[in-house]
């Protein structure tokens, strides 16, 4: 009777809320044991097919990762009676036994349905990041620790048609974003951009501990009401850039700290950064941020880049993002060019 | 392969945390999957264990990686015959190969034509490369990656006996690491042939860096998580013939340096140069620099200060001094400026080699070089600073190589 309804709860909340109810017995179990199952059927998360797990619930953010001009579906399953917990620093403290559960595919592939689906499981030693992509029925998901690529055609929103062979990380690039200090760590739910897309104060007070802690701060990129532009901008680096760019992170050795926190008007925030690794992915440019010249910003040349040499993020983007490079070229174009102060 | 295992259906395979018996993991090039599968054995590789690459050449549309602690991987050779890791087709990350765990041996393989770097290396303690082939195959071109081999932010790294060629950058770079040695290798055709940047205690010896644009270069750079750079020895090599134009994209740092460097020391403290032979480096065989872009960085310290150079064989030099205004200044020195170039700025610069020494007499890093005064220089009569102990490696990795 539960799935019956977990079912119905599934097709009535769709993409926003994901079902609330237990996963089937035994399920757990292998959530928190050292499992890498091949099949993804092996965690009973998605008894209903891939759109709707079985999930504590749903979630988005206000300014996502862009990945391809994917959709993500993004839900959490924390076990039962355990809450999560807003640390001072905006990072959620999911207890062991969560998964996260976020999939990917894009609305003209495939009839919407996933390409893929990734899971980040809190286990006992730490957190584990699993890669499956969908079977061609739909039925299950496979294994991929490895990676694949993945052909497929689609239409991004400004009616632009692209073909890419799409790239699935591995189980090792998954950590390189998720790096934090060389342990793998959440990266999209903190507290300055979590948003439950159906507001319920019962899942607020069921799943977490100190709900009032969720208030969201970062700008929604793509909406001018939201915020300035360099507010947008400063939210989207700190989105797309900053899981690399912090210095626990992948990208530590760079010096370039795109953090929300981080000073944006400083030389480690890329304004009149010289390049220190970047190789061709300089574009023959001084500097990271040129203000008020985002042609002579080597970070515009590395969004706008699909050259694995060159192009920035280095895992995860096989598609320029226009509208996000456009908002930055916007950003650093009104930027005054003697001060180096962005406007804020 | 013991991971086959693993393609077992609904199968809940057990990675033990705890080190099981080392294992070999043997990989073959060519066939379907052959670079998942290779990939998938570096994943499923457990501490001590062997990923064996078979010869032949790998495909490779995206790049590896190696987060496991203890593996070695070991291919068949570094020549054509051998175990090639060909990116010639990469559409995704930024380097060939990264390897982001512990206590690592690279061995005997080869990374060709990456569109990024060769073989990154991040926060990889105790790493040893050795007997490894990294190479762009049309030789010197700006579309060539950036390092050939780049271990970055890490304690005790060994380089032995690699071969690094057409890096547009840097060909062996080891950058904000900490007790560093590279010996026995082959540097030829990059931008700069080996560098030390902003690390900490190195030895660099016995090496060959010929055909680069400069030979071996020892920076210290502003505004990154670790600087100051220091105690860096560079001796018993060979430094010849860094004649190579300068192919590096502009805005980076090696950009600037000049065609026919031999060694370049920028903003470091305590550096000795010696035993070395170093012949035909067009501008100067060794050339001592401080930091002179703007920056805003107060912890920096621009300037070279302790370094000795001492004891070196000096072929010709300074026969084509390619820096503004080198031209003129060789003609009034009668066709060529003295090997050993030394901007003017800097404290405890001490020259004991027996040839000529340039001074731009530049007597800041804020100075600009259109105030050059140069001239002829006696830097003999300091006190050079006490002599550095060398680098001593940790007995296991040193039992690697042998």
């Amino acid at each position: 009777m539960k799935r019956i309804f977990a079912a119905l709860a599934a097709a009535l909340l769709c993409v926003g809320g994901g079902a609330t109810v237990p996963l089937p017995d035994g399920k757990q179990a292998i959530i928190d044991s050292d499992a890498i199952p091949q099949k993804l059927s092996a965690f009973g998360l998605f008894p209903f097919g891939p759109e709707a797990p079985l999930a504590s619930f749903g979630y988005t953010l206000r300014t996502p990762l862009f990945s391809d001009y994917t959709d993500k579906h993004r839900f959490v399953s924390i076990p039962d009676g355990k809450k999560a917990k807003v640390l001072a620093d905006g990072t959620i403290d999911f207890p062991v036994g969560t998964v996260l559960i976020k999939s990917f595919g894009w609305p003209d592939v495939n009839g919407g349905r996933p390409v893929e689906t990734r899971l980040l499981i809190h286990r006992a030693s730490g957190w584990v990041a699993l890669p499956y992509i969908w079977d061609a029925d739909g039925k299950d998901a496979t294994l991929a620790l490895g990676g694949r690529r993945v052909p497929v055609t689609f239409k991004s929103p400004d009616g632009e048609t692209h073909a890419i062979r799409y790239a699935v990380p591995n189980k090792n690039q998954c950590k390189e974003c998720h790096s934090l200090n060389g342990a793998i760590v959440p990266i999209g739910p903190k507290a300055r951009n979590f948003i439950f897309p159906i507001e319920t104060k019962r899942t607020r007070s069921v799943y977490f501990a100190n709900p009032e802690a969720l208030k969201p701060v970062i700008p929604q990129w793509d909406d001018p009401k939201s915020g300035s532009v360099a507010m947008r901008a400063r939210g989207y680096l700190d989105v797309n850039c900053a899981h690399c760019h912090n210095p626990a992170g992948s990208a530590s050795n760079s010096g370039l700290f795109l953090r929300w926190t981080d000073d944006p008007t400083g030389v480690n925030y890329g304004i009149g950064k010289r390049p220190t690794a970047a190789g061709r992915g300089s574009g023959g440019m001084d500097f990271a941020i040129s203000p008020g010249d985002a042609d002579h910003s080597y970070m515009i040349y590395r969004l706008e880049s699909t050259d694995p040499g060159i192009a920035m993020p280095e895992v995860g983007r096989s598609t320029v993002h226009r509208e996000g490079a456009a908002l930055l070229r916007q950003w650093i174009a009104q930027m005054p060019k003697d001060g180096q102060k962005p406007a804020s | 392969m013991r991971f086959h295992s693993l393609a077992l259906p609904l199968v809940a395979v057990m990675l033990a945390a705890a080190p099981a018996q080392a294992k070999t993991i043997e990989v073959a090039a060519g066939g379907a999957d052959a670079n998942e599968k290779l990939q998938e054995a570096l994943i499923v590789a457990q501490p001590g264990d062997v990923v064996e690459l078979g010869a032949g050449t790998w495909q490779l549309t995206d790049g590896l990686s190696l987060d496991v602690a203890g593996v070695t991987i070991r291919g068949a050779g570094t020549d054509a015959n051998g175990s090639i890791l060909d990116f010639t087709g990469q559409q995704g990350a930024g380097e060939g190969l990264l390897v982001t765990s512990d206590d690592v041996l690279l061995t005997n393989f080869a990374v060709i034509n990456s569109k990024g770097d060769g073989i990154k290396s991040k926060g990889a303690d105790r790493i040893v490369y050795h007997q490894l082939r990294v190479e762009w195959t049309a030789g010197p071109k700006e579309t060539n990656g950036a390092y050939g081999i780049y271990p970055v932010e890490s304690s005790d790294v060994l380089i032995d006996s690699v071969f690094v060629r057409g890096a547009s950058d840097a060909g062996i770079y080891v950058g904000q690491s900490k007790n560093i040695v590279v010996r026995d290798s082959i540097a030829t055709e990059n931008v700069a042939g080996i560098e030390i940047e902003n690390s900490f205690d190195a030895d660099v010896h016995d090496n060959v860096a010929s055909k680069n644009t400069g030979g071996i270069l020892v920076f210290d750079l502003p505004s990154l998580p670790m600087q100051g750079g220091h105690n860096v020895r560079v001796f018993d090599n060979i430094i010849s013939d860094n004649s190579t134009p300068n192919f590096a994209p502009k805005g980076n740092i090696v950009a600037s340096v000049p065609t026919g460097t031999g060694v370049l020391v920028m903003a470091n403290r305590h550096v000795e140069i010696f035993d070395n032979v170093m012949e035909k480096n067009g501008t100067a065989n060794v050339m001592i620099v401080g930091y002179r872009y703007a920056h805003k960085d107060a912890k920096y310290q621009p300037l070279p200060r302790q370094i000795v150079v001492r004891d070196n064989t000096h072929g010709t030099a300074g026969f084509a001094p390619a820096f503004e205004g080198g031209a003129a200044i060789a003609a009034a020195f009668g066709g060529s400026i003295p090997p050993v170039l030394w901007d003017g700025a800097g404290e405890e610069v001490v020259v004991l080699d027996k040839v000529g020494v340039l001074s731009l007499n530049l007597p800041d890093v804020a100075t600009p070089r259109s105030e050059a005064k140069p001239s002829p220089a006696d830097l003999s009569k300091g006190t050079p600073p006490m002599a550095l102990p060398g680098i001593t490696l940790p007995e296991a990795m040193e039992a690697k190589v042998k």
